[in-house]
């Protein structure tokens, strides 16, 4: 294992247990073509993305800027009634489990198979054998930690709310249900294998019971962005590429300028943390499939196929908005999407965008539950996601095909320290 | 409603789709390119090279890229060079697109035009050899025919809705709120006929038939929904928890007078003497219909206080009903069996939604159907509108 507080990721390719895992792996590898072939095999790309091993302590939380993964299981939490020390130290006890799940490690002191025979394991298990593949922890609290709906300073930090943590407005067209929007507390689990997402949100949430319950949960399958510029762009469900002009770990300038929380922000302990928002989208895509190639590519605006902007060039070509077609109309029309999203309709505000697909089975009607889970983080909601989204809300043509019923705002402080906890530069001293 | 905004089709290519129904062609996806016998157009700065002077007669692909750094286009022109046998437009400087012909044998031109203007360059001559290929006759009649068939239909209902809107409004406003309960639905089912048309006139939609959901912070909902609410006024328990507060005398005279003018600029827009439409438009509309059924009144979006979604259900299968069958011989010519499939899968639909009743009698309240039916009449749904998503496409192919 490589040490936790090296930011670059190890690809050593040492599971859980090392050799112990060559028994599970085969059996354990639900969903994943290359669980066997890892173990046996010289490293391929999808071995060595698996072996990735990401630390769970420094300056940022990590799952912000790490290459985005594969697989997604985000969970947010209300808070029981309980009293600010019993708090902080949910929030040690998940910060302790995080440290030792990331690096591919059991959560508890006696893991999975060992301790107390009479007592349930520590870890539930499942992901004995996995390789740490890529897991990050990334910890987020909701406004209503700081004041519930009626005013109530429950932990005594109301006062601390930073002003960039707003109750998102309506947007036109939101069809926002309670039970999938909200929460106190957030937990995104990003791994290369879904098992070992789902790992640890299952042991994160049986650490918090008593404390800490599941409000909502969603699983994601695909990314839809990339955060690197050495990552293909993924395609979301309506077949498109997307996240091509997403802000990546590489844009050492645009990060400290849009991702992270600066002290001069008004929040001293958020600074090197940021802003999560999420959304889950509904696609009704037996709607699109019916559209046609044309109507399909003038929604977005760029070509499905390379995914260039209407205005020509290739996938990374930068859309030239005033380009005119036939008849002098814009060969990017006024409402795609790609027009409405983009920083120069939007004062220059971008957004890491981080987002999964989703397909949750059906609906009542037969229709595929599918959809986009939205995550997008940001150094000041006020300025950047809630002017972009009200402006596509009002105008994107793409408003046909897709239903917001999900929607949250989390504020993610910076990352721990050695030893310490998620929430310290709040909590702490 | 509604967020739903069914594109009126390219208003630029408008001219160009009629001529491509004539000539039978339509710009294909990409996979096509792929298909033996492709044929590659590199439209450059200076030349409009095509990697094959002769064809076999038949459907032929060419396949346009655009190397140059302007916008282009590329015609394939008949022995006369000037009558346009199909085109493709818009290509921007790197991008890629298919144009996809019926071509009979005989002596044709090929040219590209960067920058849209001008001659065009790269002129040359191309030659399609072999046996004529059986295609629809002359349609043009038929699709002017068409075109004004449908105009007359629009101008028919807008000016039902206007008048209905009217006595509609008048029982509002006198309290008689018995009778406008009655007229809601009925009334509107002229608006849900055509809602494309309206759609394709920006702002009136919104301001006509806006769900409250569909509405930004900050602006006024107006239309039929606004009064909707007020006339089947919400438990609080539906209204997010606020007790619903009817709308005063001078509410309801200000939100009626609204809808009044609304629905007349409608009316105006409709009869403008330079008001037509498009074939692709008609077809589309028809696709368009059946999807806001999809979206909106199979899921009980639309009507959420009255709960009388069937009957924009009923409007919308006959709207599209109407703008299918006004292309419908055009279509046949082309693809039989498209047309057969539609036959049956209207029909079919039409039977199952008579089950629950029809626009003189009322329908069954959409909260009063059981899960089974709602998923019944969406299964009928589907299954029409997946053979219907490839009306235009036949139509202007």
């Amino acid at each position: 294992m490589s040490d936790p507080t090296t930011p670059a990721p190890s690809t050593s390719g040492i599971s859980r247990r090392g050799l112990f895992g060559l028994a599970g792996a085969g059996v354990v590898g639900l969903g994943v073509g290359a669980a066997v072939d890892r173990f046996v095999l010289p490293p391929t790309a999808s071995a060595q993305e698996n072996a990735a091993v990401y630390p769970f302590f420094g300056e940022h939380q990590s799952g912000i800027v790490t290459p985005a993964q594969d697989r997604l299981h985000f969970a947010s939490y209300d808070v029981a009634d309980i009293s600010r020390d019993e708090l902080v130290e949910l929030l040690q006890d998940w910060s302790a489990a995080a440290a030792l799940m990331t690096q591919g490690k059991e959560a508890g002191q006696f893991g999975a198979v060992s301790g107390n025979y009479d007592a349930p394991p520590d870890d539930t298990g499942e992901a004995l054998g996995l390789p740490a593949s890529g897991l990050t922890i990334t910890i987020g609290f909701g406004p209503t930690l700081f004041q519930t709906a009626d005013g109530t300073d429950r932990f005594g930090i109301a006062s601390r709310r930073p002003a960039a943590l707003v109750d998102l407005p309506h947007f036109p067209a939101d069809m926002l249900q309670d039970a999938l929007s909200g929460g106190d507390l957030c937990i995104q689990a990003c791994s290369d294998d879904p098992q070992v997402a789902v790992h640890a949100i299952r042991n994160l949430s049986r650490i918090a019971f008593g404390r800490a319950n599941i409000r909502w949960s969603q699983l994601g399958f695909g990314r839809t962005s990339s955060t690197t510029k050495a990552q293909q762009t993924p395609r979301n469900l309506f077949g498109f590429k997307d996240g091509t002009a997403n802000i990546k770990a590489e844009d050492t300038g645009v990060l400290s300028d849009q991702v992270w929380a600066s002290g001069s922000d008004g929040a001293d302990w958020m600074t090197g943390g940021s802003y999560l928002v999420s959304r889950k989208i509904r696609m009704t895509i037996e709607t699109w499939d019916r559209t046609s190639l044309r109507e399909q590519e003038a929604v977005i605006g760029r070509t499905k196929g390379e995914g260039a902007p209407y205005s020509g060039g290739t996938e990374f070509s930068e859309p030239d908005f005033a380009a005119t077609g036939q008849g002098g109309a814009p060969l990017i029309a006024k409402d795609a999407h790609v027009r409405l999203s983009h920083p120069d309709q939007n004062s220059g505000a971008q957004l890491l965008r981080r987002g999964y697909n989703f397909v949750d089975g059906n609906d009542e009607l037969g229709r595929l539950n599918a959809g986009l889970f939205f995550i997008a983080y940001q150094r000041d909601p006020r300025e950047q996601f809630i002017p972009i989204q009200m402006n596509l809300a009002k105008n994107d043509a793409m408003n046909e095909y897709i239903r917001h019923v999900g929607s949250a705002i989390f504020a993610v402080p910076p990352g721990a320290h050695q030893g310490g906890y998620v929430g310290e530069t709040l909590f702490g001293a | 409603m509604t967020i739903l905004k069914t594109r009126p089709l390219l208003i630029t290519a408008g001219a160009a789709i009629t001529l491509l129904a004539l000539a039978g062609c339509v710009p294909n996806n990409a996979s096509s390119t792929d298909a033996a016998g492709a044929i590659t157009v590199d439209s450059s700065a200076d030349d409009c090279a095509v990697s094959a002077t002769t064809a076999t007669s038949g459907t032929l692909t060419f396949s346009v890229t655009n190397s140059g750094d302007q916008v282009t286009e590329f015609y394939l022109l008949a022995d006369d060079g000037l009558r346009i046998i199909g085109e493709v437009e818009n290509v921007g400087p790197g991008i890629s697109r298919d144009l996809v012909v019926q071509a009979q044998p005989g002596d044709y031109f090929t040219v590209c035009k960067p920058g849209m203007v001008g001659d065009g360059i790269g002129r040359a001559s191309f030659t399609v050899t072999g046996d004529k290929v059986q295609l629809a006759g002359d349609v043009q009649d038929q699709v002017d025919q068409a075109a004004v068939n449908y105009v007359a239909y629009v101008k028919d209902q807008v000016g039902q809705l206007v008048t209905g809107t009217q006595t509609f409004l008048d029982a509002y406003l006198a309290g008689d709120d018995q009778k406008a309960r009655d007229l809601y639905a009925i009334t509107r089912a002229n608006y849900e006929r055509i809602e494309p048309v309206a759609e394709s006139f920006g702002d009136l939609d919104p301001k006509i038939d806006f769900r409250e959901a569909d509405v930004a912070e900050g602006d006024e909902w107006t239309g039929w929904h606004r009064i909707e609410k007020d006339l089947f006024p919400p438990a609080a328990a539906d209204n997010g928890g606020v007790t619903y507060v009817p709308l005063t005398a001078a509410e309801r005279q200000d939100y009626a007078a609204k809808l009044t003018t609304d629905t007349q600029a409608l009316y105006d827009a409709v009869n403008a003497s330079d008001y037509t439409v498009t074939i692709d438009a008609i077809s589309n509309g028809a696709i368009g219909l059946m999807e806001e059924v999809a979206s909106g009144k199979i899921t009980g979006e639309e009507e959420i206080w009255s709960h009388t979604d069937l009957w924009d259900f009923q409007a919308n299968l006959e709207g599209a009903k109407v703008a299918y069958e006004g292309v419908r011989d055009i279509v046949e010519a082309k693809d039989p069996e498209l047309v057969k499939k539609l036959d049956d899968q209207f029909g079919s639909l039409q039977t199952l939604l008579a089950e629950y009743g029809n626009l003189d009698d009322g329908f069954t309240y959409y909260n009063d159907l059981t899960p089974d039916q709602v998923k019944q009449l969406a299964d009928g749904v589907n299954a029409l509108g997946e053979p219907l998503s490839q009306l235009t496409a036949t139509l202007v192919g």
